[in-house]
Parts: structure tokens; sequence; C-alpha cells
């Protein structure tokens, strides 16, 4: 049974290894969160915004030409649809009335490709809430177009100019402004990372995917489970989305794409499970890129979204139980991908994305298998790296 | 008897802890830096072991932990350089550490080696105390090692009275809701904080830390505790200094005077 337990863990993995100066938070959260979640009223808001603001239920789209040249019956979940075009949002929304319900005035986030950190600015304009953005140096270079999209939206961006400059170090600066204000704050953390409960509560907000996707494909193939799930793994939110209702579905296989950057031996990856071992990071324990002396190592892959290093914990147990298969592709691959489901589907995919698209060609599958990727996000924010690279 | 236990037996007021981070400004400089503050009249030295993520800490000990791991220091480097050194150190020693690295290097090892040189406790300040107790805590006895958990203003006194209760070294208050070398000056509400913990009456000493840089934050932390701790307000000293020596025993004294 795959479930986190009531310290926060699943097996090995998880837990909460934070600063005595944030346990306050954390147990407010902890002791609040399932509850406020579980209450009618929450649920009413929750699901009308998901409605009528995201824009959910997202499509189940059976991709015909991507079928074809890959031999098998392949659904795309189409998250690059939803309100600000990825699956980002439907957490930010959660998490955005949770806070409302525990009295808060303030909101910060981290973010990489800076989809979570539009989506959190999304909410909070919507919300009429104050918001902070904490963004690697290197990310924000890289990502402009949502740098911009977030200081319109009224959002504050802070630069992040430790380490990496990135995801990481974007993360490390959110929970350093977490203690500096404790009371009036909450942290909307945008991946399935991070102390508990924040990966079970990210997941079960992203878990709508899985939810969606059982009906929709009941209505299409006659069948609830599908014979494979693939999706992107950064942090891992929009995998934990997908994958939520089949965990305890041994029949359904799940597949992880991880990115390996440059090569795996490249020293320029961020493929965690592959070059990982178990420690502790942001909170949790987990699997992650560190050397033997402890040292969290910098990732690097093209698409922001991924250059992390390290998982959630639950995918640091779906891997160590072996229930997830993982695969690592590199930025050349995913790019190539990128441009393959834009030529077959009409759609450009984030490049975080186009790692699931890739994953096709490095596992095994039957030709009457169906199979269901999770289109977590769209390639808008991606085009100046798509012009740059220029393979196409 | 551990040396912290014997420091606060003789004295209970102005006890002052020196934080430092190892390797820094230089690879060899940690020796020397602990006699310097040795001699400059502190009664504890905090060897902070630098991490690459260290996340209750603000700009200026971020700084001195990737200056300390770009010249190369490591927990194998400093246990190196930390033998013998009881020769001339006779103070309480405290190491300061994140969690990921101790349990890379073995906790248990960990724990021996601190024993071997002549550690005589840990702060370890994102073990929460549930993990301490569950897994650690015997680990920690057996090696002689005192256990130093923080509280800060919004720790419950409900924590508080636990956290006090599992340990028998001291209590490290944060003196704001904040990351290390944030706030300069101590407020009103501070000392709110500070007397309401002080009425306590816990059974462990406290040492306050955190914003703390001169005589005036000192004299004023130390009139509702045992004593203080100075972390940034040292790096800051120590960063650009030309004569270790003499900067730290100068800093010091410009502390410790009345």
């Amino acid at each position: 049974m795959i479930r986190v337990d009531e310290k926060g863990f699943y097996g090995k993995f998880g837990g909460a290894y934070i600063p005595e100066m944030l346990h306050p938070n954390i147990e407010e959260l902890r002791d609040n969160y399932e509850s406020i979640v579980a209450s009618e009223e929450f649920q009413q808001e929750f699901q009308l915004l998901l409605r009528d603001f995201v824009g959910r239920p997202t499509p189940l789209y059976f991709a015909s030409r991507l079928s074809e040249t890959f031999g098998a019956k392949i659904y795309l979940k189409r998250e690059d649809l939803c309100h600000t075009g990825a699956h980002k949002v439907n957490n930010t929304i959660g998490q955005i009335i949770l806070a409302k319900k525990l009295g808060k005035k303030r909101i910060i986030a981290e973010t990489g490709a800076g989809q979570h950190g539009v989506a959190t600015a999304t909410v909070c304009a919507l919300m009429g809430m104050d918001c902070t953005v904490y963004m690697g140096e290197l990310d924000i270079e890289r990502q402009r177009p949502n740098v911009e999209r977030m200081k319109i939206l009224g959002a504050k961006v802070v630069p992040a100019t430790s380490g990496s400059k990135t995801l990481k170090d974007a993360t490390n600066e959110a929970m350093r402004q977490w203690i500096n204000n404790p009371v009036d704050t909450h942290y909307i953390i945008g991946s399935v990372v991070g102390p508990h409960p924040y990966p079970e509560m990210v997941a079960r907000f992203q878990s709508v995917i899985s939810e969606e996707m059982k009906w929709q494909l009941k209505e299409k193939e006659g069948r609830e489970n599908p014979d494979l799930v693939i999706a992107c793994v950064g942090g891992g939110s929009n995998a934990a989305g997908a994958f939520y209702h089949y965990y305890n579905t041994p029949d359904v296989r799940l597949i992880a794409a991880e990115a390996a950057g440059m090569g795996i031996s490249s020293g320029k990856s961020a493929a965690t499970t592959v070059l990982g071992t178990p420690g502790i990071l942001h909170g949790s324990k987990t699997i992650l890129m560190q050397t033997e002396d402890g040292q969290v190592v910098e990732p690097h892959s093209i698409s922001a979204g991924l250059d992390y290093p390290g998982i959630g914990p639950v995918h640091a147990h779906l891997f160590d139980i072996g229930r997830g298969e993982f695969v690592a592709v590199e930025d050349e691959d995913a790019m190539k991908a990128g441009i393959l489901l834009s030529r077959t589907e009409g759609i450009i995919p984030a490049i975080e994305t186009a790692h699931a698209i890739h994953a096709l060609n490095l596992i095994e599958y039957r030709s009457d298998d169906v199979i269901v990727i999770n289109l977590s996000g769209r390639g808008d924010k991606d085009l100046e790296t798509y012009i740059k690279w220029g393979g196409y | 008897m551990n040396r912290i236990h014997y420091l606060f037996n003789n004295k209970k007021e102005r006890v002052l802890s020196i934080y430092f981070t190892a390797g820094f400004p230089h690879l060899e400089d940690t020796i020397l830096v602990m006699e310097a503050i040795q001699a400059g009249g502190a009664d504890i030295i905090e060897i902070g072991v630098p991490y690459s993520d260290p996340i209750a800490d603000g700009p200026t000990i971020q700084d001195s932990n990737k200056i300390a791991l770009d010249n190369g220091m490591s927990m194998k480097v400093l246990f190196e350089q930390l033998k013998g050194f009881r020769a001339k150190i006779h103070i309480p020693v405290v190491l300061m550490g994140y969690l990921n690295p101790i349990i890379q290097f073995g906790m248990e090892d960990f724990c021996k080696k601190c024993k071997e040189v002549g550690i005589d406790g840990l702060i370890v300040p994102d073990l929460p105390m549930q993990q301490y107790l569950d897994e650690f805590k015997s680990l920690f006895e057996e090696y002689g090692l005192v256990n130093t958990f923080l509280i800060s203003p919004q720790t419950s006194e409900k924590r508080i009275r636990e956290i006090d209760e599992n340990t028998d070294g001291f209590i490290y208050m944060v003196s704001s809701h904040a990351i290390t070398g944030a706030k300069s000056g101590i407020s009103e509400e501070q000392i709110i904080y500070f007397k309401r913990v002080q009425e306590m009456n816990l059974k462990n000493p406290r040492l306050i830390g955190f914003g703390i840089s001169d005589a005036e934050t000192f004299t004023t932390a130390s009139r509702y505790s045992h004593g203080a701790i100075i972390g940034s307000a040292f790096i800051k000293t120590v960063k650009d200094s030309k004569n270790l020596s003499e900067d730290i025993k100068n800093y010091l004294q410009s502390v410790l005077k009345n």
C-alpha cells in the first residue's frame, strides 16, 4: 500500500527535517490542513475554481498521429490547457484557499521555470493577497516571459543569488523568508517536496489529474486503468498527480522521466535516481544528488522545471520499491521530442513535458497498450530555448 | 564531567559563545581561530561545519559556508584538523552542522569522532526533537555529547517544556523571527519574549543567539539569560582580517567590556 504514514513518511522517505523556527508553521499546517481540505466549504470553493477559473476537467486527448508513430494507443492528458499553461495551478488554487482559511495575509513561493510562480501570482491576484516569488537568478534570465507575467499579475520577484542560482536556491531562500515571517505568511511550495505535510498535500491537490483520467478513460476505452502512465519528474508534482489514483493498482505501469541533462556521466545532469543517494533536502528524507561529504550537487537540465537535485519523497519510495520505472532523458532528445509532438499533434509542449514524450523511446510496451502521457505544460514559456537550440 | 556542564555550574551570567565556520577564511585557520576565541575570553566555541544549503542562515554565514567549502573543508578534513586540539583548548567546544553531511558521514562514526577529538556538544538545526528522541538520543549519550535545541518566539510553552525535558546542556534561544544575521539591536517585543522564557524557570541554562553583535546587545541579552551567542558579527570580523589573532582579541574585548 503506497500512502503517507502519520509521521509523514512514504516507506523510508519523507518526514519533516526542519529548523525549530519553522516548527510552529509546519505544525499549524499539519494539524489543520486535512480537516480544512475535507470540509464541504473548502471542496465547494476548490471545485468551482478548478472548473470555472482553471478550466477543468482538462481533455484526455487521443493522439492518433503520435500513436501511429510509436505503435500504441497514446492519450495526452491536456494539463497544458489549464489556465496559466500548466498543471501547477491545481495546487496553488488549493493552497491559496487553505491559506485564507488559516488567516494568512501574505504568500511566498519558490519557482524554477516560473510556471509555479505564475500560478501563485495568479491565485494571489484572484484572492487579493500579497505575493513574493523567489526565483534563481539564472532562471530569471532564461524564463524572462514568466518573470514579466508574475510582475504584471502584481507579484514581487526576488532573485536567489546563492549556489547554482536555480530552483534549489530559490527554495532555500523561500524557506529563510518563511522563518523570517512565520505568523502572517503562508509558503506555497510548488512541488511534492519539502517537509511533511507538503508532499502529500501538493499530491492531493494534483490528484485531480488521475481522478479525471479514470472516468475519461472509462468513457473512451471502457476501462479506468491505462497500461502505462508517463510523466516527467523534477520535484515530481505533475507525476504525483498523474500517478496518485494508480499507486496501488500494480497493473498500471508508472513511468517517470527524469532529466539526464547533457548525459548521465557528463557532470551536467539532473537524473536523481541514477546519480543520487538517500539524504535530506529541503526538509525531507529523499534521494538527492550529493557529494560523498553530503554537500548538495548543482544539477543541470535544459528545462528549468526539472533542474532540481532531488525528487519528492513519494517518488523516492516508488523508485526504492520498484513500483515506478525511471528513465533519464537527455536535453537533446527532449528537444527533439518537443518538435516531434509539435509536428505530429500540433502541440508545442513545455520542455519539461517533452522529456515524458521521449520516454516512449526508452521503454518497452505492446502495440495494444493504452498509454497516458501527462502533458503537464505548454511550450510558450520555452520559445526562447527552442529558438536558441534551433534544431527544427 | 562534560565541559558544558562544568561551565554552567560555575558561571551563571554573561556566558559568551562564539560561532565560526570551520575552514574560514582559509582552510588552515580553524585551530588558530579557536585559540584566538579562547584567548579573547569567550566561554564556548561553536564550530560550524559548512554546508551547501544552510537554510537557517542569512547571507553572511551562507557566504562563509561557501568559501569554506571552496577552500576544501569537509567533515573528514575538520576531524583531521581537530586531532589534538585539546592540548591547547580547554573551554567547551560544540559542533554546529546540518543533518545531511552528518548522516552521510554516519551518525555513529560522527559521534565517535566527536568524542575522540574532544567535542562536548552538538547543535543540529534541522534535526527535529522527535527524530532525535527516536533515532539518535542514545548515541549522543553513549558518546557523552550534549544536544542543544533551538527555540524561537513562536515556540509554544508546551514545546519549550518538552525541549527543556529532553536536553541537559543549554537551550539556544533564537532572539527573533529570523535567520542568522538578519537584524541588529534588541526590541521591546524581544525583551518581552526573553522575560517570558526567563520566568518559566527552566532547568537548562539559556543562551540567546541571532542578532547579537556588540557589547550593548550582549549585555542586554545577558540580563535575561545566562549569556549569548555571536555568529554573523564574528564572521564579519574575521572575513577580511589580515591579523586574525589580533582582530579576534580586539573584537571580543569590545563585546565583553561592561
